[in-house]
Formats: structure tokens, C-alpha cells, sequence
């Protein structure tokens, strides 16, 4: 398989927040919500971030349009760089990129119809409004009757929000679709329709996407490729059937192991990790995850792991990754 | 079985109108209380005999009459004379027009004023809001009287004087609350989806920031009118608002108050429609606000 | 009935009265459709019963039922509804006062809004034993600290001066068990209590209310969209589809071998048990459903 050009791709990025009390201009320290990550996106190619909450994989999604402005790194638009992270550099990203919101209903106007919603983009773009036909053509493609079409967000339910929103998004076909918890809230009846119709624009269009999630069971079935996230940094990242068969990471692991299983008979005894992920405030020294590793040792606890690679552009941020020598002598001795 | 077809959602979202402006609706629930009722009636009351004050008047306000000094109501005079002779009942009327002209036109200046300095409040960088805010206190912590004589001084008493000094006097708190309603849209998702969009500045803050904004804007507006005609009829009384032959309420309680000892009517004539009308433009701005506030709607299904 | 039903597998006591017993039960909002139709569920003393059902079938309504924190616009009909005996069905508000806490406590999905920002935990916890005039105020700390200890809240003594926002997700969520069983009840109901919470922690809670239930026989009723977490802790599970039961039984029994059509549906929905390399998800066509199911009971 030939590789195409990324759509984007973000090299070592970086995005820190100002925090505590600041006295002339000098904010008093830095919070780092994402520490150099590189995730590329080739056309056709769905991604999956997974993390749990403040693992940052929120704020890489809005750092790569400039919703969040990155503070270091580079990103890269169809193998060409940025320049800057000015507002320029980013009009440029948004218009081949759309965001759909964790919260669909709410990244509608509450005060416009959704049918004017849809064709915003196209406005934006200043392409005109769309024709009533065009309007219900393209809420059709998303699954959504066009009778929703006069309807305010309020008046949606999850499943048909959601639609909408890809609906808005689809009004330009965008080359990569960033898409924060997409079935986050739904039914599971509900939920595999809209993974669906991601992959019927993605077979399509050869669209991008980049799934922001915390179900592992949906970025196990849609994504060709997974990246680990916490604490704002990659601790592993992958092809999507090699993170499940042979999981190199321990918080991975934790994480796969911790998804209960639909089934009686195989009940954990134990929960596979304890404690919770720490607060970006303290961020621990060392490994990020030594807290709560079960094979962690002293190196651990005082120097940062650095990135290992392994086949299949299968990367690992770990001293002693699993079923490796150093990772079963740790296990050993854990 | 039965899988893999489109699903269909089982609740069905209810077909709601619009939310923007549903003045119908509204209306009818402004009505359906009683307060709300009374307020209703009052504001038509107040607004038609402003419209059509100099065919409701049988004498002209300002007609000098020596002979007929502080006559007892009559069938010709309904509500008597003042001092000089002039028809109560004429200058009541007239002067409900003169109240209306103050409020709705110094309203209308004030919020023209207010939007677009709280939109670039609230939406623009942060040392523009900083630089507006410190405006808008200084200009809220002035004394309003002294600030009024002041402006008399300068520009002399009249209409425009009043309305001038009752706009600058408001435009700091519409100001403020236009500020702090953009401040918390603007970090509402849709507003970050249009900017994710490319959405341009003046797309935002006109198409999606103002419609938002303006909804709790106008129920203050709509509070603040009483507050504005007593102001109105404070600074004439003072001496500081519209000229003396001018009819106004305030006016006429200030003629009434030099001879309450011979009658009370000239101040009761003055002084009971500005009571009504503050009652009235309250309990309509009330009843207007419980009307748009979704949070008091009827409890329903969880 | 099955005697299987009645067996508690923690204790062993065969059959013991029920902690809470609903028949037939209906809850309807304002004349239209019920939410609730004609449900009959029993939990046993120890016994962890789950709801499973997706939004709009009415398993919320129906846990809200046992303690009458529905709306006022909610009409409740049925035959009985009896928690730890007392028939709820029509009593007067007090006497369902009464049995809120000592007779079941609730947990809540999402613990932030659980509790008020404006006081301590400790506070809180405190306020929750004012019934009891006899225990001193010391007493009561005792108290608490022993359930915070049972919940496995770290270093419980300094969480008691702190306010509810200082505390993760997780954390709140177990302050919240243990605020609910502080009360000693014979009954805790839990509502999606692991929905809002990560992974990990998820797991995290699920263990401790399976701990708890084994240390301290209370029985659970687990009200949950997600089949994951019913296997993981339930004895018995009730389906809800459309305001009514569909199917009823043990997690062993229902989870080999789902009847109901709505139930299998659910399964094969279900993205965990299905293998990879599908190149379209499984979605559910509820009006096919409704065609071919109109309600019947499972096999059970």
C-alpha cells in the first residue's frame, strides 16, 4: 500500500494554558495540556484518540483547527507546514477540516432553524444558501427526514442532532472530520447508524476522520489506526489490531482489561487498575503513569520514558513495554 | 431479524414554532396571569393616548385662560384648571405624549449606544473590555442630579437635554449587561462552531451573538421605561427637564405643588398617571420576562 | 415461581421477603402514553437486580417511583409497590419520607450535582443522620469515617472539611455511596451510577458495590443502559423496552441465550461481542421491532 500525503499531521505539539494568579502580565505558572504529540491523518483513514477525561485528546482535536492556540509543535496541511499559529495559518486548516462538538445540540444556534444551520458553511464560505432540494439531498445523506429541516435544536433528539451536525458538516465537503465523542449519549441503537454513516462518507468522499472517544469498543470496530492518550501525551499509538492482540503499554492494558464485558461468566476479581488519573496540576514526575502501574519500577518514578517503535509504525512510550524482555522481567519482579 | 435498516428514533421530538419571536404566544402568556393582565391594559391605555393625545384633548395644553384660574371640575374642564387657566385633563393627555417621546426615544438612543459597545465588550481583547468597563463605571458613578443641573447649565433646559442626560445615565448598564450576555455565549459551543467554520466577525456578532442577546435586553428595556418616566418628570419638576408650558407630568406636579394649599388636583392630575404608568410598564416587564424565561416554564416530563 | 428467583447466592437463605416488591406497576405523564406499563419486579434481600433499557423506557421513571421523586404531574398506578414491606402505593407522603434512607438510598448519575456546592462534605454527611437525636456529635463522625473507610476513600478524615468541586468524578461518586449508606438501607437504588465516570474508575465503583453487597447483604437495584456493566454485577436483569418488561431472569440465563427480540436486538448491537473486520455496525429498526414484537414476555 502506497502512502498518501497526510491530510494533517501535528509533529511534537504542544499546547500549555496560563494558570494561577498572574501580577503584571506574568502569569505565575504554565499548565501543560499537551505535551509533544504527533498523530497523522492520511484520506480515508480513521483515527481514534482514546483517553479518559483531562487526558487532553479534547484539546488536540481544538488545537488542530486554533480553537485552542497550540504553543509549540508544528502542524503540517497536506505535507505542507504551517507557518505560524496565527488566525491565517488556521482559516486555511478550517476550511479543509470540520469539527463535530461532543454536544451537537448545543454547537447549533439556538435560534436558527437547523435547515439554515446546515447550509451556514456554504454561507461562510460564500457560496450563497443552499436550494430547498440540495438542503434535503444533503440531510438525507446524513439520515435526517427532511421534515427536521424547520425544527430548532431544541426540538432534536441525540441521534438526530448528531445527524445534523454532519450534515452542516458535510454542506462543504471537508477533507478530514474531527469528531469528539460521536456517540457519546446514545443509545447503542442509535449509536452504530451514526458510526455508518462515517464510514459510508468515508468510503465515499475518502474522507479523514479523527475519532476523540472513550469507547475502545467503537474505536476498536471503525478505526484503522489508535492512539493512546493521558495526561496530554501518547503513550501508545498504533494500528488498531495490533493495540488489541498485543497491547505494549500497561495503561493499555488497564484500559482494555477495565471495559466490563457483556458477559456473566467472565467478571473481574479485582479492577484491573486503581487509584484515578491525577490532576494536570500535579502532573507526576517520571512516567505520567507510574502512580498507577502494577510492573512500575524506580526509572519509572524519576525519567521519562521516550518513544520506542516497534512494527507497523506501532509506537510505545514505556521503560519496560509488555511482552518485551524488559517488560517481562518488570512483570516478574512486579 | 430486523437490523441493520436505518433506526428510527422512538421520541418523536415535538414540533415546537419558533423560539425567536413568538409574540403571540408570548402575549397570551403575558396575559394569563393577573398582573400581567393589568400591566397589558395600563401600557395600551398609556401608548394609545400618547398616539392620539391631540384628538383625545378638548382644549389646546397651553391656552391661557385668566378667568378660569383653578376651577373645580366640570363637564368642561374634566379634571379643572391650573394656576393659569389651562385645562387639566388637556395637559394629562398631552403630557402622556411628551412621557412616551422621552422614554421610547431616549430608549432607543441608549440601546443603539449599548449594543455595539457591549458586543465589542464582551467579544473583543481584553484590554478594549477593560478600557469600556472603567468608561461605564465612571459614568454610572456620577450623581445623577448634579449631573443633570450640570448639563442644564451647559445646554439649557429642554426635551433633547433630558433625553441626553437619561441616555447617558442608562447606556453604562445596558452596556453591561449586553457585556456580560456575550461573554457567556461566546463560550457556548455553536459560537466555537462558527468559529471552526471560518465564520467571519461580523457573521458572528451580528447573526448569532445579537439575536441571542437581545431577548433579556428588552425585558430590562421594556422595566426601565417606568424608571425613565419618572426620571423624566423628576427632572421637570426640578426645573431641569422639558420647558414649563411644555405639558408633562412632571411639570404639572411642580405648578400643582405651588398651590396644593388651595387644591390638591393640579398634583393629583400629575401625579396619578406616573404612578399608573410605572405600575403598568412594571407589571407588563414582569409578566414579559416570566414569559420568556424557559426556566419557569411548567414542569414536564423528566 | 421459579425457586431460583428467590435463592439469595450471597447468604443462602431461600426465599426471604421481598426488600421491594412491584406489581403492576403503570406511570403515566399528564394522559399520554405510559412510561411506565403494567411492570412486576421483586429484588430479595442481597439480591442485585438490573434494569437494562435505552433512553425513554421508562427504567428511570420506574426507580424514581420507589421513593415518589417523580414530578408532580406523574400519575402512579398499580397494585402494590412495597418496600420492605410497606405498601408506598397510595401511603401518605410521610410514611414515604420515612423510608427514604432507612428503607432505600439512591444514587445518582452524575455525583456533581449530588451534592451542594456550598458545604463541606463533612457537613453533608452529618446533615444525612439528623433523624438520629440520640448519637453525639462524635458518634456520628465515627460514622461517617467508617463508611468513607468502607468505600475506600483515601485519607477520609481531611475529605470531610472539603467542598464537593475539590473532589474528581470517581471520588464523588463513592462519597455518594457512602452518604447513601450511611443510612443503613435495605435497598440502594443506583442510577447509571458509572455512566458519567471514566473507564477505570468505572470498574473501580463496580467492584465496591459488589464488595459492599457481600460485606453488608444490601441488595442493589441497578438501573443501566449498558450491558457491560449488568453482567458485571447483576444476579437478575429485567429488560425494558417501551415502558414495559420484555424479559426477565438470571444474567446467566438471559445473556446465553437472550428471547425477546428486543433483547437479542440489544445483543447484537452490542459492539464488544461482535467480531472485527464488520464493515457496517448493527442498528436497531424499531418499527420492524414493533411489527413483529408487540410485548411479550420472555422466555424465563
Amino acid at each position: 500500500m502506497t502512502l498518501k500525503n497526510p491530510v494533517i499531521s501535528a509533529d511534537h505539539l504542544t499546547v500549555s494554558v496560563p494558570e494561577g494568579p498572574h501580577y503584571f502580565f506574568q502569569p505565575t505558572y504554565k499548565l501543560d495540556i499537551l505535551i509533544d504529540v504527533s498523530i497523522a491523518v492520511r484520506p480515508g483513514e480513521i483515527v481514534s484518540i482514546v483517553g479518559e477525561s483531562g487526558s487532553g485528546k479534547t484539546t488536540f482535536g481544538r488545537a488542530l483547527i486554533g480553537l485552542m492556540r497550540p504553543s509549540g509543535g508544528q502542524i503540517s496541511l497536506d505535507g505542507v507546514a504551517l507557518p505560524d499559529f496565527s488566525k491565517g495559518s488556521f482559516r486555511k486548516v478550517r476550511r479543509e477540516a470540520a469539527l463535530l462538538f461532543q454536544d451537537p445540540a448545543s454547537s447549533f444556534n439556538p435560534r436558527q432553524r437547523i435547515g439554515a444551520m446546515i447550509a451556514e458553511p456554504r454561507r461562510i464560505a460564500g457560496q450563497g444558501g443552499m436550494r430547498r432540494n440540495d438542503l434535503q439531498d444533503l440531510a438525507a445523506t446524513a439520515g435526517l427526514g427532511s421534515s427536521l429541516l424547520s425544527r430548532f435544536p431544541h426540538a432534536l433528539s441525540g441521534g438526530q442532532a448528531r445527524r445534523a451536525a454532519v450534515a452542516r458538516a458535510l454542506s462543504v465537503v471537508p477533507r478530514l472530520i474531527i469528531a469528539d465523542e460521536p456517540t457519546a449519549g446514545l443509545d447503542v441503537s442509535v449509536q452504530g447508524g451514526v458510526l455508518n454513516l462515517f464510514l459510508d462518507i468515508r468510503d465515499r468522499h475518502d474522507t479523514a476522520f479523527l475519532l476523540i472517544t472513550h469507547n475502545l469498543a467503537v474505536a476498536r470496530h471503525v478505526s484503522d489506526r489508535i492512539v493512546i492518550m493521558y495526561l496530554g501525551r501518547v503513550l501508545e499509538s498504533g494500528p488498531t489490531a495490533e493495540i488489541f492482540r498485543a497491547p505494549r503499554h500497561p495503561y493499555t492494558r488497564a484500559l482494555l482489561d477495565s471495559e466490563p464485558v457483556p458477559d456473566p461468566k467472565r467478571r473481574r476479581a479485582e479492577p484491573p487498575v486503581i487509584g484515578e488519573v491525577p490532576s494536570l496540576m500535579n502532573r507526576p514526575s517520571g512516567c505520567e503513569f507510574h502512580q498507577r502501574c502494577r510492573i512500575a519500577r524506580d526509572r519509572c518514578r524519576i525519567e521519562a520514558p521516550a518513544e520506542t517503535p516497534f512494527a507497523d509504525g506501532h509506537t510505545v512510550r514505556c521503560h519496560f513495554p509488555l511482552d518485551t524482555p524488559a517488560g517481562v522481567c518488570a512483570m516478574a519482579a512486579g | 431479524m430486523a437490523l441493520a435498516a436505518p433506526d428510527i428514533t422512538t421520541r418523536a421530538a415535538s414540533a415546537e414554532p419558533g423560539r425567536i419571536f413568538r409574540i403571540t404566544s408570548t402575549l397570551r402568556q403575558v396575559v394569563s396571569t393577573p398582573l400581567g393582565t393589568i400591566g397589558c391594559a395600563l401600557v395600551a391605555l398609556i401608548v394609545l393616548t400618547a398616539l392620539f393625545a391631540p384628538w383625545i384633548a378638548p382644549y389646546s395644553p397651553t391656552a391661557i385662560s385668566v378667568k378660569e384660574r383653578l376651577a373645580d371640575p366640570s363637564w368642561s374642564h374634566l379634571l379643572g384648571t391650573d394656576q393659569l387657566g389651562r385645562d387639566l385633563f388637556s395637559r394629562v393627555i398631552l403630557g402622556t405624549r411628551t412621557a412616551m417621546t422621552v422614554a421610547l426615544v431616549s430608549l432607543a438612543v441608549a440601546l443603539a449606544a449599548a449594543l455595539p459597545l457591549g458586543l465589542i465588550a464582551g467579544y473583543g481583547p481584553r484590554w478594549l473590555d477593560a478600557g469600556l468597563i472603567l468608561v461605564f463605571d465612571s459614568l454610572s458613578s456620577l450623581p445623577m442630579i448634579m449631573f443633570a443641573l450640570a448639563t442644564v447649565v451647559l445646554l439649557g433646559a429642554g426635551l433633547s437635554t433630558v433625553i441626553l442626560v437619561i441616555v447617558i445615565y442608562s447606556v453604562p448598564s445596558y452596556a453591561r449587561l449586553i457585556r456580560t450576555q456575550t461573554l457567556s455565549i461566546k463560550a457556548r459551543d455553536f459560537i466555537k462552531a462558527e468559529q471552526a467554520m471560518n465564520a467571519g466577525l461580523g457573521r458572528i456578532l451580528f447573526v448569532h451573538l445579537l439575536p441571542n442577546v437581545i431577548g433579556p435586553l428588552l425585558i430590562l428595556a421594556c422595566l426601565d421605561l417606568s424608571t425613565i418616566i419618572t426620571l423624566e418628570a423628576g427632572l421637570s419638576f426640578l426645573g431641569l427637564g422639558v420647558k414649563p408650558q411644555i405639558p408633562s407630568w412632571g411639570n404639572i406636579l411642580s405648578d400643582g405643588f405651588a398651590v396644593i394649599r388651595t387644591t390638591p388636583l393640579p398634583v393629583i392630575a400629575g401625579g396619578l398617571p406616573l404612578i399608573l404608568a410605572t405600575i403598568g410598564f412594571t407589571f407588563f416587564g414582569e409578566a414579559l420576562r416570566d414569559a420568556l424565561d424557559p426556566k419557569l416554564a411548567r414542569e414536564s416530563r423528566p | 415461581m421459579n425457586l431460583e428467583f428467590g435463592f439469595n447466592r450471597v447468604t443462602g437463605a431461600a426465599l426471604a421477603e421481598p426488600v421491594l416488591d412491584i406489581g403492576d406497576l403503570t406511570i403515566s405523564y399528564g394522559g399520554g402514553t405510559p412510561a411506565v406499563q403494567g411492570v412486576h419486579l421483586t429484588v430479595r434481600p442481597g439480591e442485585v437486580v438490573g434494569v437494562i433499557g435505552e433512553s425513554g423506557s421508562g427504567k428511570t421513571s420506574l426507580a424514581h417511583a420507589v421513593l415518589r421523586l417523580l414530578p408532580q404531574s406523574a400519575v402512579i398506578t398499580g397494585q402494590h409497590l412495597s418496600l420492605c414491606g410497606t405498601d408506598l402505593l397510595g401511603a401518605p407522603d410521610k410514611t414515604v419520607a420515612s423510608l427514604r434512607g432507612p428503607g432505600a438510598a439512591m444514587i445518582f448519575q452524575n455525583p456533581m450535582t449530588a451534592f451542594s456546592p456550598l458545604h463541606t462534605l463533612g457537613h453533608q454527611l452529618t446533615d444525612l443522620l439528623w433523624r438520629d437525636r440520640t448519637a453525639s456529635k462524635e458518634e456520628k463522625r465515627e460514622r461517617i469515617l467508617a463508611v468513607l473507610k468502607q468505600v475506600g476513600l483515601p485519607d477520609p478524615a481531611a475529605r470531610l472539611e472539603t467542598y464537593p468541586f475539590q473532589l474528581s468524578g470517581g471520588m464523588l461518586q463513592r462519597v455518594a455511596i457512602a452518604a447513601a449508606l450511611l443510612m443503613r438501607p435495605s435497598l440502594l437504588i443506583a442510577d447509571e451510577p458509572t455512566t458519567a465516570l471514566d473507564v477505570t474508575m468505572e470498574a473501580q465503583i463496580l467492584h465496591l458495590m459488589r464488595e459492599l453487597r457481600a460485606e453488608s447483604g444490601v441488595a442493589i437495584l441497578m438501573i443501566s443502559h449498558h450491558l457491560g456493566v449488568i453482567a458485571e454485577i447483576c444476579d437478575r436483569v429485567a429488560v425494558m423496552y417501551a415502558g414495559r418488561i420484555v424479559e426477565e431472569g438470571t444474567v446467566e440465563a438471559i445473556f446465553a441465550d437472550p428471547r425477546h427480540p428486543y433483547t437479542k436486538a440489544l445483543f447484537a448491537c452490542e459492539l464488544s461481542l461482535i467480531e472485527t473486520g464488520i464493515s457496517r455496525m448493527p442498528v436497531i429498526d424499531h418499527e420492524a421491532l414493533r411489527r413483529i414484537a408487540p410485548v411479550m414476555r420472555g422466555a424465563q
